[in-house]
């Protein structure tokens, strides 16, 4: 019996396409900006943009600093070479090292925020300078866990992952032109040497895409997700992760005054006129 | 002199539309050119889907993109249709200003009929009640077009298909062509070859009540993204036996045309006499007993 997870690529991604191509045109841009770690996510996203856009429409933004594996700059590159994106390479060493000279005690988390942060301002710069959107590649898993930095990787005019579990994103770069080395690899956000995301969060991804399935998508009980052979610390783990990151999920909260506030009951789509 | 023989032939037209979310005025012009469009491809009857006049994600737009019977666009609808039949989705206001999901159904001239949506999906990502309000009537109608055997029409909007006795109802009423307009999000892509999940729900009910009803059925979604949102088209054309005319449509825009022919309902009926053989009294009475409450504790 095949995992209740599994996904019907071809239909996902043809539906990811329609979502790429639609929702940049209808506001005006034809164009997208892709920061490219060498990381499945944003080769994905990648593919998703050249196929839905065409690779001139696509820019793709490598940002390494100075800790950054060298594997991964090789990795982004295959993918600009197999999507036949346009690209670009923005060194964040100079700006984040100019920050931190002045913070030595900053926590690796602090150090992999800024550069985060960097990041994402380079991105919407050059969105400016390209008339382009910012295309996210934070996937269901990391938002749902708070696997991001606010305002950092979360921050996009776009997300076409978001309802893909970190496993469902495999499956489907594996029907896409994502390299290899790409899919072989250990997940990893890159932001120190040697760092692995599932070493980061004690736990895998194949275990917590199952719990937050469950949770989430059949909406079961967590003693009922135990009962299908999952651990109950894990589950009271991811369960309370995702509780404690709904933060990271919303919109800064208003104050409420006066009888229609805005995103409480000011309600407009995002899509309003297009 | 013998009279000419009626033409017992109708032309359906689905029209996959992609409305502009919130812009009536843009909605209106190219339902107009879609209309002519129509015509030219043979139809006698163009369907559009729910809300095409607005798009479906209004939200705090529904009092904004809301128009009346007795509006301007409802006028231009009437012209642009000339001897078409036209079912076109909008929000209708009342005079008491209560907002209605509906389908105007235009023709002979006029409005002859309007549906409004009697179940208001609000779960999931739906939240229509909050900003809608529900029909309350079921009414199938006799359509007349000139040249033609009279057809006995009915009109669901998406989620009234959802409830089988709205169907039953209409079939009660005299039913041989049901219009179903929809605005029906894409979700579920579980399985490594399944089809979508809102796609296999809408084969499944439309081929179930186009056969057990022996009823003609077009299904009409629309197409086109809304805050990220697909809406998966896949409009169809079904004949009263449940055989698939025409689609299921790629999610693009487009025109779906199909004929329905009296002679196929009248084979269905032969073949599977369920209209005949129905007891609507067994189902009055069961339901008059309790008023079709659902049980208590007591």
């Amino acid at each position: 019996m095949s995992s209740p997870l599994t996904i019907n690529p071809a239909l996902v991604a043809g539906i990811l396409r329609g979502f790429l191509a639609e929702e940049t045109a209808k506001v005006g841009f034809g164009r997208v900006v892709v920061g490219l770690s060498g990381g499945v996510d944003s080769a994905v996203v990648c593919c998703l943009a050249a196929e839905a856009l065409g690779p001139q429409q696509v820019l793709a933004v490598l940002l390494p600093y100075r800790t950054t594996d060298p594997a991964s700059m090789r990795d982004a590159l295959a993918v600009v070479e197999r999507t036949g994106v346009r690209h670009r390479v923005v060194e964040i060493t100079a700006q984040v090292d100019a920050y931190l000279a002045g913070v030595p005690e900053a926590s690796p988390l602090r150090r992999g925020n800024k550069m985060a942060r960097e990041r994402m301002s380079v991105l919407y710069d050059l969105s400016l300078a390209e008339a382009a959107l910012v295309v996210g590649t934070s996937n269901k898993t990391e938002l749902l866990l708070g696997y991001g930095t606010l305002h950092g990787d979360m921050a996009h005019a776009l997300n076409p992952l978001g309802d893909l579990y970190k496993t469902q994103v495999y499956e489907l770069a594996r029907t896409l032109a994502v390299p290899e080395p790409v899919l072989a690899k250990a997940p990893s956000a890159d932001l120190w040497a040697g760092q692995s995301d599932e070493a980061d969060l004690g736990f895998t991804y194949a275990d917590a895409d199952r719990i937050l399935y469950h949770l989430v998508d059949e909406r079961r009980r967590p003693a009922e997700v135990v009962a299908l052979g999952l651990s109950p610390e894990l589950v009271a783990t991811v369960r309370e992760r995702m509780r404690q990151n709904q933060y990271k999920r919303r919109l800064p909260l208003i104050a409420k005054l006066s009888r229609r506030t805005i995103d409480r009951d000011f309600r407009y789509p995002r899509d309003w006129g297009y | 002199m013998s009279q000419p023989v009626a033409d017992p032939t109708l032309r359906v037209a689905c029209v996959q539309f992609r409305p502009v979310l919130g812009d009536v005025a843009a909605n209106l012009e190219a339902t107009c050119d879609l209309l002519a469009a129509a015509r030219a491809q043979g139809a006698d009857l163009a369907v559009f889907p729910e809300l095409s006049l607005t798009g479906y994600f209004l939200k705090d737009l529904v009092p904004e993109v809301a128009i009346s019977l007795e509006g301007p666009e409802v006028e231009r609808l009437r012209r642009a249709a000339g001897g078409l039949l036209a079912l076109v989705g909008a929000v209708l206001e009342t005079p008491d200003h209560r907002f209605h999901n509906a389908a105007i159904l235009l023709g002979e001239g006029g409005v002859l009929q309007v549906h409004r949506k009697l179940y208001l999906p609000t779960y999931g990502l739906f939240d229509e009640q909050r900003d809608l309000a529900p029909g309350q009537r079921i009414q199938a109608r006799t359509v007349r077009l000139p040249g033609r055997v009279p057809w006995r029409v009915g009109i669901l909007i998406c989620e009234d298909l959802w409830h089988p006795s709205a169907p039953y109802v209409l079939s009660r009423q005299g039913l041989d062509l049901l219009l179903c307009p929809s605005a029906s999000p894409a979700q579920g892509v579980q399985g490594p070859d399944g089809p979508l999940g809102s796609a296999a729900s809408y084969t499944a009910m439309t081929r179930t009540y186009a056969e057990l009803f022996t009823t003609f059925l077009v299904y009409c979604n629309r197409v086109g993204y809304e805050d990220g949102v697909q809406f998966w088209g896949g409009s169809r054309v079904l004949g009263a036996d449940g055989s698939l005319l025409a689609g299921p449509a790629p999610a693009e825009p487009l025109i779906l045309t199909a004929a329905v022919d009296r002679g196929g309902l009248r084979r269905a009926r032969i073949a599977y006499p369920l209209l005949r053989d129905e007891r609507p009294a067994i189902v009055a009475a069961a339901l008059g007993e309790r008023g079709g409450e659902l049980p208590t504790d007591d």
